[in-house]
């Protein structure tokens, strides 16, 4: 049993794999069997997830269920999986995510099924892969990974200006993970002169310390790998073209999922590995984190399709959450956490009920609709949950993040909290505008007057999202919790760095720059302005 | 470790003369036999076997002729890298020479005596040596370049190439003789032993010597400046030997330059500045220009001069690491070019083939699986994980940073990064590219599926499984123990 337990990782990661292999057998043109088959691989991914986290120890310190096999010795890369409060999180969220798209994606495409099915087992893989991996190199081959499947998906089943959005998203995310890349290599290089071993181990190099000259342009490289999958302002330009061609499920999936890679990436890796650079550039990522919550909000509000309107607010809720993780507290992280999982929900969930729209009347113009609540009640009973949870209304999963994320932000910072809280105004603003001319307001349009309510399969897709948005807004003390350890012991490296520099500061003066530390042997070597 | 070389010791070169044997063989009597396919099998039985013998050299180095010829490890894993690129050329080439009317016995003969060539040169200490590898070489590609002897592109294929040839081998042979003006010797491990001496006394004619050697081995694996000729060449001459080409000799001039420059001269710093400079105008016009080019070939063409200069790079960083992550990369570059090339001869074996980008439209649809083959070699090319390509860059990157060339890496990452572009056009336009005219099926023969099959395995199992390769590679530095 302690050897299953073990080994649950693997399965949960690889799992989607043995789905390709079955697909392979199938027919291309029974697209039933096909559907199927890959229905119940998600979902019996999604239980082999359940039952690790119900083994999850939430109080434990550390990794759970880590796995550690060399796999290039030469190189010192191994096969290093194991998950915390945060991962273990992420990784529900995906095989959630996952499971639902399959069954949203039913009706929707018609042309090409079974590879479209690959292609989504294929990204669950390499995005759950990121999120379990401890190897740097591991991590890094299922980043890049995720990019092919995701550009067959943009590019072959997507909207009209499909090409030029996959395009342009390989690009800009290839971009930045070549630059990491490198970065990567030179901690690899500088890990084997601090202690003569050659290894890529994430949890090896956190013991590295790292000199602030170097750790600050490592810190760049990831940084600009991750802000562009965030995405952070002014990286954005690849999301909109990305999100509106995309089709339904790339949407919800990219949304859902890739773009906790990139808020994933800093909390992993850049603020427990260099802390003192992450202190450095608190202010550089707040104030962009802001500028990216009001631009994405404003944006939002002069958008006349819902998708890409969908598409902007999503560039403003990762605003608050890269705002939350930078005000390095507890509140503010875990708030950061939990609205990664909120944003996951919210705005799949978004994504799905656009895509139900667009299955009905083949546009996505917000002026084309306008009193749907009339025709199509439980739609747009649901559409009011969902958005009422993204602009983050008490009782709803997008409150607590909110919330615990302007505490934070606010005890570091007043400024910055003060101008995100406009943010959330904003957030009401756009998107009660948009649901009032889309499901109030006169039904004057003869096309909206007879469409079909919600079937049973949407429903089936919307109600766990729905539960999940009340469950973590009434009672979000289990994802709490179990993301605590994690958030402490990053906190703590921030916080020893923290003090580190306060207290070189206060023996030579402000301005300086640590240069070597050697405060286990009792030197701190330090340059000053 | 004992090397005795005192005697001729036959034995060592039993590979090559086992493609010897063959290709007199098949020149001596493959008129006679009708069916001219029986030619393809002794050529394929003449390398299986050199390849059965040149394993059996693996960990046992060998010296012969007076010292001269040595067979140890490195040379070993580069004779193996030649005759598999020779298997896979052969088994692709029959079907395309059929198609195109031009298939001729001797052409089989060519591509072995010009692989007996590539070992020569790899397997051989004393610079008089490996010119005459490369000269072995040589001849036969340049007939091969002209094979098509009807179409006015090969013929042009084939002279160009053969006049810088012509050229490079001049620039060659007056930098051995200007060395051998320095050093008195033409055998690299006694100037090795002696370089400082040589350095000190004759430092004048050295260094120039190397430099041109350096050009001269640069002509064959097409560095920049010296890559004028490749566009033109490769997109004259048949499709497969144009595949051939863009492997086996650059591999060879490879071992050639690795010889000469990182056991020879390791100590010349004059020669990392310059390299430098060749890896990275290589790896940027390379890339630069094959952005622009509509024709596949001519842009494989550009794309393996762009593939150069990343080997170049780790030339260029030197150390221990260089030959393993160089050998990585040529083994894992032979499979999956050669997979991209095998695929191209089949799309040009269809009538009123050009081999134009605008001709792949329609692939995915017509034929799904060899799309697919396309695509993974193309994500290959890139550099995409889990594929070979990625694991030959990431090597070759490591040991550069390792070597504290980080601008070189960020450079390489960054042309890395735009070849995508055209790797990926390719990708589009085979599973994306709209055209009302229905694609002409291609036709398969077990040939061709099989060369498709080994390529394949080629780049994933090296994309996947790199530890047991990369470990044969690291058993393949200097000194030669």
């Amino acid at each position: 049993m302690a050897d299953m337990e073990n080994q649950i990782l693997t399965l949960v990661t690889f799992f989607p794999l043995v789905g390709i292999i079955l697909l392979l057998f199938v027919p291309k043109a029974k697209h039933d069997t096909i559907k199927a088959v890959s229905l119940i691989i998600a979902f019996v991914t999604l239980l082999w997830s359940i039952w690790m986290y119900s083994m999850f120890d939430p109080v434990a310190r550390g990794m759970q269920f880590e796995v550690n096999i060399p796999w290039v010795s030469g190189f010192g890369i191994s096969y290093h999986l194991g998950i915390d409060g945060i991962s273990l999180l992420l990784i529900m969220l995906t095989t959630v995510l996952s499971t639902i798209i399959m069954i949203s994606s039913w009706n929707a495409i018609k042309t090409g099924v079974k590879g479209y099915y690959i292609s989504m087992l294929l990204l669950e893989t390499g995005m759950i892969g990121v999120f379990v991996s401890l190897d740097l190199f591991l991590f890094y081959v299922f980043w890049e990974a995720m990019l092919i499947p995701m550009y067959f998906i943009i590019g072959v089943w997507g909207g009209p200006r499909k090409i030029y959005a996959a395009i342009k998203f390989v690009l800009f995310t290839m971009f930045g993970s070549l630059l990491m890349l490198v970065a990567l290599l030179y901690l690899f290089f500088m890990y084997h002169g601090y202690t003569g071993e050659y290894t890529f181990d994430l949890l090896k190099m956190y013991e590295m310390p790292i000199p602030l000259g170097a750790q600050t342009y490592i810190f760049l490289a990831f940084a600009l790998a991750f802000a562009i999958k965030v995405p952070i302002w002014p990286f954005h330009t690849w999301l909109p073209d990305a999100h509106v061609e995309a089709p339904t499920a790339g949407s919800v999936i990219l949304a859902g999922v890739l773009l906790k890679m990139g808020t994933y990436g800093f909390i992993r890796i850049c603020l427990p590995l260099f802390p003192e650079a992450t202190l450095k550039f608190v202010p550089l990522i707040s104030i962009l984190a802001i500028i990216g919550i009001i631009y994405g909000a404003l944006v939002a509000m002069v958008q006349r399709d819902v998708k890409s309107l969908v598409a902007f607010s999503s560039v403003s809720h990762l605003g608050f959450v890269m705002l939350g993780m930078f005000a390095l507290n507890v509140q503010g992280v875990e708030g950061s956490v939990i609205q990664m999982i909120n944003h996951g929900i919210s705005t799949g969930a978004l994504f799905l009920i656009v895509g139900m729209i667009y299955e009905r009347r083949h546009t996505r113009m917000i002026a084309d609709f306008g009193g749907l609540s009339k025709s199509m009640p439980v739609f747009s009973a649901f559409f009011m949950i969902v958005t009422l949870s993204s602009i983050g209304l008490p009782f709803t999963n997008g409150f607590v993040g909110e919330f615990l994320i302007l505490l934070g932000t606010f005890a570091a910072n007043k400024v910055y909290a003060v101008l995100a809280a406009t943010g959330v105004i904003l957030a009401a603003c756009y998107m009660l505008w948009m649901l009032q001319r889309v499901i109030f307001g006169k039904l004057d349009k003869p096309e909206n007057e007879n469409l079909k309510d919600l079937s049973g399969r949407e429903k089936l897709v919307l109600i766990p999202l729905v539960v999940l948005i009340f469950w973590i807004g009434i009672y979000p003390k289990p994802f709490l919790t179990r993301m605590e350890p994690a958030v402490n012991d990053i906190l703590s490296r921030v916080e020893k760095a923290r003090l580190k520099l306060a207290e070189a500061e206060d023996k030579h003066g402000p301005g300086i720059e640590i240069v070597e530390d050697n405060s286990e042997l009792g030197t701190v070597e330090i340059e000053s302005d | 470790m004992d090397i005795s070389s005192a005697s001729l010791n036959f034995g060592i070169i039993a590979p090559e003369i086992a493609l010897v044997v063959a290709g007199a063989v098949i020149l001596l009597f493959g008129g006679l036999f009708r069916n001219r396919a029986v030619s393809s099998y002794l050529a394929l039985i003449g390398l299986v076997a050199a390849l059965i013998l040149a394993i059996q050299q693996w960990n046992n180095p060998q010296a012969g002729f007076f010292g001269m010829v040595l067979i140890d490890n490195f040379a070993v894993l580069f004779n193996i890298i030649f005759i598999i690129a020779g298997i896979v050329t052969v088994l692709m080439a029959r079907s395309y020479l059929v198609f195109h009317a031009i298939e001729k016995f001797e052409f089989y003969a060519m591509i072995l005596f010009c692989i007996v060539g590539m070992m020569v040169m790899s397997a051989s200490t004393d610079l008089i040596v490996i010119f005459i590898g490369l000269e072995i070489m040589s001849i036969p590609l340049y007939v091969m370049a002209g094979f098509a002897r009807h179409n006015l592109e090969s013929n042009e294929a084939a002279v160009k190439y053969f006049m810088m040839g012509a050229f490079a081998s001049a620039f060659l042979l007056y930098g051995i003789a200007l060395i051998y003006g320095a050093a008195e010797t033409t055998d690299l491990r006694r100037i090795v032993t002696d370089f400082d001496f040589i350095m000190m006394k004759s430092k004048i004619f050295l260094v120039p010597g190397a430099f041109l050697v350096l050009f001269g081995f640069g002509f064959k694996v097409a560095a920049v400046p010296f890559h004028m000729w490749v566009p033109d060449v490769y997109q004259g001459a048949p499709t497969p030997v144009t595949g051939f080409f863009s492997v086996a000799p650059k591999a060879a001039g490879f071992a050639a330059i690795l010889r000469v420059v990182v056991y020879g001269f390791p100590a010349m710093e004059e020669i990392t500045p310059v390299l430098w400079i060749v890896a990275v105008l290589t790896m940027s016009v390379g890339n630069l220009l094959a952005i622009f080019q509509p024709n596949v070939k001519r842009m494989l063409a550009y794309s393996s001069i762009a593939h150069a200069g990343y080997i170049l790079v780790a030339l260029t960083a030197g150390g221990e690491g260089a030959v393993s992550s160089a050998l990585y990369y040529l083994t894992a570059y032979t499979f999956f070019n050669l997979g991209a090339f095998a695929v191209i001869t089949m799309i040009d074996s269809r009538t009123g083939s050009k081999a134009n980008i605008d001709e792949m439209k329609g692939l995915a649809k017509r034929h799904p699986f060899l799309a697919a083959f396309l695509a993974l070699f193309m994500f290959s090319l890139g550099g995409f994980p889990p594929t070979a390509g990625f694991f030959g860059k990431f090597f070759v990157f490591s040991e550069a940073v390792g070597q504290g060339y980080i601008w070189l890496v960020i450079i390489a990452v960054m042309n890395s990064f735009v070849s995508i572009y055209y790797y990926l056009r390719v990708v589009v336009v085979s599973y994306f590219g709209k055209t009302d005219e229905e694609f002409k099926p291609v036709t398969f023969t077990p040939a061709l599926i099989l060369v498709l099959l080994i390529t394949a395995a080629g780049t994933l199992v090296l994309g996947v499984l790199p530890d047991y390769w990369l470990e044969l590679t690291r058993m393949c530095s200097f000194p030669f123990i």
